[in-house]
């Protein structure tokens, strides 16, 4: 008997004792030793304790566990207690946190399997998961291509067929621009819709936890179990999660889309745009009606963006200073302790602090910051009227199919031009999916990016499902 | 540079200082488009989102004080405290 792979097969399989949560675990250790060494998704493989998990859910499996036996990888950046939890760098080698995030705790009461911690860009920072301190990941469509990032191995870890499900964090689009590189779906939930707490801070008013998947049927109980308030964070919202999976069928008839049109005049590869006319085929093949609109502000959300969010990164990691967590230079005082710990940090993390140090000083916090927040504002509207004449907006999620190991490290300006048409979703604090919708001529996956009201996660997934039903991805090439 | 990087506490390597400092020329030059836009009138936008949810104001259990010293590079387990090298003085 074959193996279910998805998510929702899984859990079928083990709630009616078809096998075991055991034989599901074994199974995906077993790939993740096979096919992971050259792709390098993994951290960290929590062997002992996921395969003594899933003996426990054997022996007792809990009543109504929407998760039961499915194994799950996390993004390295989001807290589990006593296992290794680095954010891909140099300062949290060695960190155990004592505590785990609300997400975690809510997977296992979902009868989760936490399989292993994934790469990921140092503290997040990046596109393409080359600056994670521990080594690139690669694409397992093309070795020779970054997954994208910083999510970039949670996405390989499903896309490769690993685990059937995973969690990334998503500050200007690290959910979505990798799955849309590696060919799975990835989803930025509303900004509050997921709690926050262990999750290691970026971009505080940007950041959300955002599920992948192969499918939007598995995507939709993964998101409804990790949603949700939260008491421990403060900006999660009091909306409670609904019944995903039940909304998915049907036809799109009614739904309005809107295409922002004059974003795609320039700078978008010819296969992307391909790859998007067909996703919006699917869409009006199951009903939608397809219109232009207009985001007149919304070329200028990567200037703001990387205002903002480094701002906020420059505060948030002014904790990794050596006193309280992670690794400590040797000092013989307390202000070299903080300078020669902080020598630690790589490249990117450094650009990025220096950036948002300065944005935030004396003299230039009113022409860079606040101005900043304001245009932030103005996107903001845009979308509001937008939504006054369509129920969501699509785009390509990324300009170019997955772009080779190296060629953008050394141009960080060109790396950050990645997240071009994610980056509005977060500044805007609204959700977004990013759906696969066919290959390139070179064979590389391209994905279509869905951005929908506040909490509207639902008509995401649905339409989702629309295009994934219409355009099957081909299989990975044999590695 | 040198002073952003103190307001930091980064220590930045000769090279890196060099790199970044066109680097960083070049991204603030991106960035300063957005100078260009009007925003007369226009508030900042920082909260996003749901409006932020109020708690009673009532002490519950956080962490554990040993759980937390257990991940610090250096502390005095007994008394509770964590330790970082002389403060003053030379």
């Amino acid at each position: 008997m074959s193996l279910p792979i998805g998510a929702c097969d899984i859990r079928a399989a083990v709630a009616e004792r078809r096998i075991s949560a055991v034989e599901i675990c074994r199974a995906a250790l077993d790939r993740v030793q096979r096919l992971d060494p050259p792709l390098h998704a993994f951290l960290h493989v929590n062997e002992t304790r996921a395969l003594a998990r899933a003996a426990e859910l054997d022996r007792q499996p809990p009543p109504d566990a929407p998760l039961l036996g499915v194994p799950i990888a996390l993004k390295d950046n989001i807290c589990t207690a006593g296992m290794p939890t680095t954010a891909g760098s140099r300062l949290l080698e060695h960190y155990v946190p004592p505590y785990s995030a609300t997400v975690v705790e809510r997977l296992e009461r979902a009868g989760a399997v936490i399989l292993g911690k994934t790469n990921c860009d140092e503290f997040a920072m990046g596109s393409s998961t080359e600056h994670s301190a521990f080594g690139p990941t690669r694409n397992p469509w093309d070795l020779t291509r970054a997954p994208g990032g910083s999510s970039g191995g949670s996405a390989v870890a499903v896309a490769a067929g690993m685990v059937p499900l995973s969690l990334g964090s998503d500050t200007g689009g690290s959910v979505r621009q990798p799955a849309a590189l590696c060919g799975v779906l990835g989803l930025k939930p509303t900004y509050g819709r997921v709690s926050r707490y262990g999750l290691i801070a970026f971009g505080s008013s940007l950041d959300q936890i955002g599920p992948f998947a192969g499918s939007a049927r598995d995507l939709a109980p993964l998101l409804a179990a990790i949603a949700g308030h939260d008491p421990c964070d403060a900006t999660s919202a009091a909306v409670p999660p609904i019944e995903y999976a039940a909304r998915l069928d049907g036809d799109l008839a009614g739904l309005r889309v809107g295409v922002p049109r004059a974003l795609l005049e320039a700078g978008v590869d010819a296969a992307v745009r391909a790859g998007f006319d067909h996703a919006l085929s699917a869409l009006q093949h199951a009903g939608a009606v397809v219109s232009d609109i207009a985001l007149p502000h919304a070329p200028l959300a990567i200037p703001v963006y990387y205002l903002v969010a480094n701002a906020e990164a420059s505060s948030n990691l002014a904790r990794f200073d050596g006193v309280r967590y992670g690794t400590r230079a040797a000092a013989s005082s307390l202000s070299e302790m903080y300078y020669r710990t902080r020598a630690r940090f790589g490249a990117e993390v450094k650009r990025r602090i220096m950036i948002g140090t300065f944005v935030l000083s004396a003299g230039y916090y009113d022409a860079y910051y606040l101005k900043a927040q304001k245009v932030r504002a103005l996107i903001r509207r845009d979308y509001d009227a937008a939504f006054e004449g369509v129920d969501v907006v699509a785009l390509p999620t990324t300009p170019t199919p997955a772009f080779k190991l190296g060629e953008r490290t050394e141009d960080p300006l060109q790396m950050y031009l990645s997240d071009v048409f994610t980056a509005a979703a977060n500044l805007a604090g609204l959700p977004a999916i990013s759906v696969p919708c066919g290959v390139s001529a070179a064979g590389l996956p391209l994905g279509c990016q869905l951005t929908a009201r506040p909490f509207e996660e639902a008509t995401l997934l649905r339409a989702a499902h629309a295009i994934e039903g219409q355009i099957p991805m081909p299989p990975l090439p044999a590695a | 540079m040198e002073r952003i990087a103190a307001l930091a506490r980064l220590e930045l390597t000769g090279d890196e200082a060099v790199r970044f400092a066109g680097q960083l020329t070049s991204i603030l030059a991106y960035a300063d488009q957005i100078r260009q836009v009007d925003t007369t009138g226009v508030e900042s936008d920082v909260a996003s989102g749901a409006p932020p949810q109020w708690r009673e104001d009532v002490p519950v259990p956080s962490l554990e004080r040993d759980g937390v010293l257990e991940s610090a590079p250096d502390a005095d387990r007994t008394a509770g405290l964590f330790k970082v090298p002389r403060v003053l003085g030379s």
